[in-house]
């Protein structure tokens, strides 16, 4: 692909069988002790499409993503991503991961946006974006260099290259961290609160990249406590409350049809607020 | 003044030895006390436990115990044991410093590392990066820059700590200058030897205020 020429550097290829979701899950569960924090999860989603998952505080959202991008393990259920297994054991049966070589293939098509960036704050904006395509995809400097420049441009940080992630704001370490995940060319965006760490003036610049990104048909999984965000950016919503999917469906249906009543009085806590 | 242009070459000649003693314990102590630092975090008990051991009995004993045990300790064994190897003077004073600067680097690089917090190591992870790369390219890099002011207290109190060598008649520059003092029947060399002492380690503030600047691009 020529970067120079081509503005979208993300744009997906969206030309892949319509039938097959690019990510399947199926009965997942997830314990710490005692303790069940995902009872039973499964959903489907189609490529060039993105997921809200609202609920509240301690419902699973986090942990759920977690378990997607392989940072927890979960102890039943299975995973599809891409076509690919993450685990060898039927649905029923205690987890069994697929080979480390599998593994590391899923997690190299799923990009993750942390809530607090965590980028590497040594390297300068431009090392931060081109660190793991050289390093793990093995491009060449000059590649890799002009892909991050070309994201940098996307994400409206254009001239930033040089600077260290200390010097930037938070809404502008987020965008770096966006830039930085899709320097590897994901199937699937994970995005954990992307904003819950920014003060309120600095999460527009932030949703504005993502709902760009929707526009250009990126798959996206976006846990997110900005309500009119999950709604219009989606074109699926997931309400959790306690370990379990409560509702889902499209945002029309989660957010104005359904009559369920932790739903309602979990969307009426948010418009209080 | 004749007296001190006749102590400077002979007190000269010992901080010389003093500044082999420091650069070959900081050439050895520091890599050594990065591999322990990373061996005291090892998931096994049977790699945690026996490193445990070793950092608290190389802090919790006196280094001059230690030059002495380890000297005379190789002596001995080669004596009765049958064991044929003992060490000289020198090589036995750069060994025990060196396995007891490493146990004091090794706790300062442990809390260095262990300082490092967990979204790194995460988002390394996500980006696919190898557990090595992780460690080389991200934790390392950081790891050094928190470690430099506590490292800096360690390098001082070594130039210092070089004057123990004594105890195994090793003549580096305190001895040398107490030798001195026998002839001048006067504690004048010692404190010439204490000037030596001071300005080495004024020019080593200098070089870590340095370094510390320079590692001052990032917070």
């Amino acid at each position: 692909m020529d970067f120079a020429t081509d503005q979208s550097v993300i744009a997906k290829d969206v030309s892949q069988d319509k039938a097959s979701p690019i990510l399947e899950v199926k009965h997942l569960k997830k314990s710490f002790g005692d303790l069940q924090v995902l009872k039973d999860i499964s959903f489907n989603l189609n490529a060039g499409e993105v997921l809200s998952i609202i609920g509240p505080s301690g419902s699973g959202k986090s942990t759920l993503l977690r378990c997607l991008t392989q940072l927890e393990t979960f102890e039943a259920g299975a995973v599809r991503v891409d076509g690919k297994d993450m685990v060898v054991s039927a649905p029923n049966e205690p987890v069994k991961y697929a080979p480390s070589k599998v593994l590391r293939d899923i997690r190299l098509s799923t990009g993750l946006v942390f809530q607090n960036f965590n980028l590497f704050p040594h390297l300068t904006v431009l090392q931060n974006l081109t660190l793991a395509p050289i390093r793990v995809l093995g491009e060449n400097r000059e590649a890799a260099r002009e892909l991050g420049l070309c994201l940098l441009k996307q994400m409206g940080l254009e001239g930033k290259e040089k600077s260290y992630p200390c010097e930037l704001s938070g809404g502008q370490q987020q965008r770096v961290s966006i830039a930085r995940a899709l320097a590897l060319k994901p199937k699937i965006l994970f995005f954990d609160e992307p904003t819950s760490a920014l003060d309120p003036e600095l999460t527009g610049e932030v949703l504005k990249i993502i709902r760009q990104l929707a526009e250009d048909r990126m798959t996206m999984v976006i846990v997110t406590h900005e309500m009119a965000f999950a709604r219009d950016v989606a074109n699926q919503v997931i309400f959790m409350d306690q370990g379990v999917v409560v509702e889902q469906g499209t945002p029309d249906f989660v957010f104005k049809q359904s009559q369920n009543k932790r739903l309602s009085s979990f969307l009426k806590r948010f418009s209080e607020t | 003044m004749s007296d001190l242009s006749n102590l400077l070459p002979i007190l000269w000649g010992g901080f010389c030895t003093t500044l082999a003693i420091f650069v070959l314990t900081l050439l050895f102590s520091i890599p050594l006390g990065l591999l322990v630092a990373v061996l005291k975090m090892s998931r096994y008990r049977i790699v945690r436990y026996p490193v445990s051991f070793y950092i608290s009995v190389m802090r919790g004993t006196p280094l001059l115990l230690q030059i002495v045990a380890i000297y005379f300790g190789s002596y001995y064994l080669s004596e009765y044991a049958g064991v044929d190897f003992s060490f000289e003077r020198f090589p036995a004073v750069i060994v025990a410093f060196s396995i007891n600067y490493a146990a004091y680097f090794a706790e300062i690089f442990r809390g260095g590392i262990q300082s490092i917090p967990k979204g790194q190591y995460e988002a390394a992870y996500m980006l696919g990066l190898t557990r090595g790369q992780t460690f080389y390219r991200i934790i390392l890099p950081q790891v050094v820059k928190r470690v430099v002011p506590a490292s800096a207290n360690e390098v001082i109190t070594l130039v210092k700590d070089t004057s123990l060598a004594q105890v195994i008649a090793v003549t580096e520059l305190f001895a040398l200058a107490k030798k001195q003092q026998a002839a001048y029947a006067s504690i004048y060399p010692l404190f010439v030897a204490g000037v030596f002492y001071y300005v080495a380690n004024l020019l080593l503030s200098m070089v870590f205020a340095y370094i510390e600047r320079k590692l001052n691009y990032y917070k």
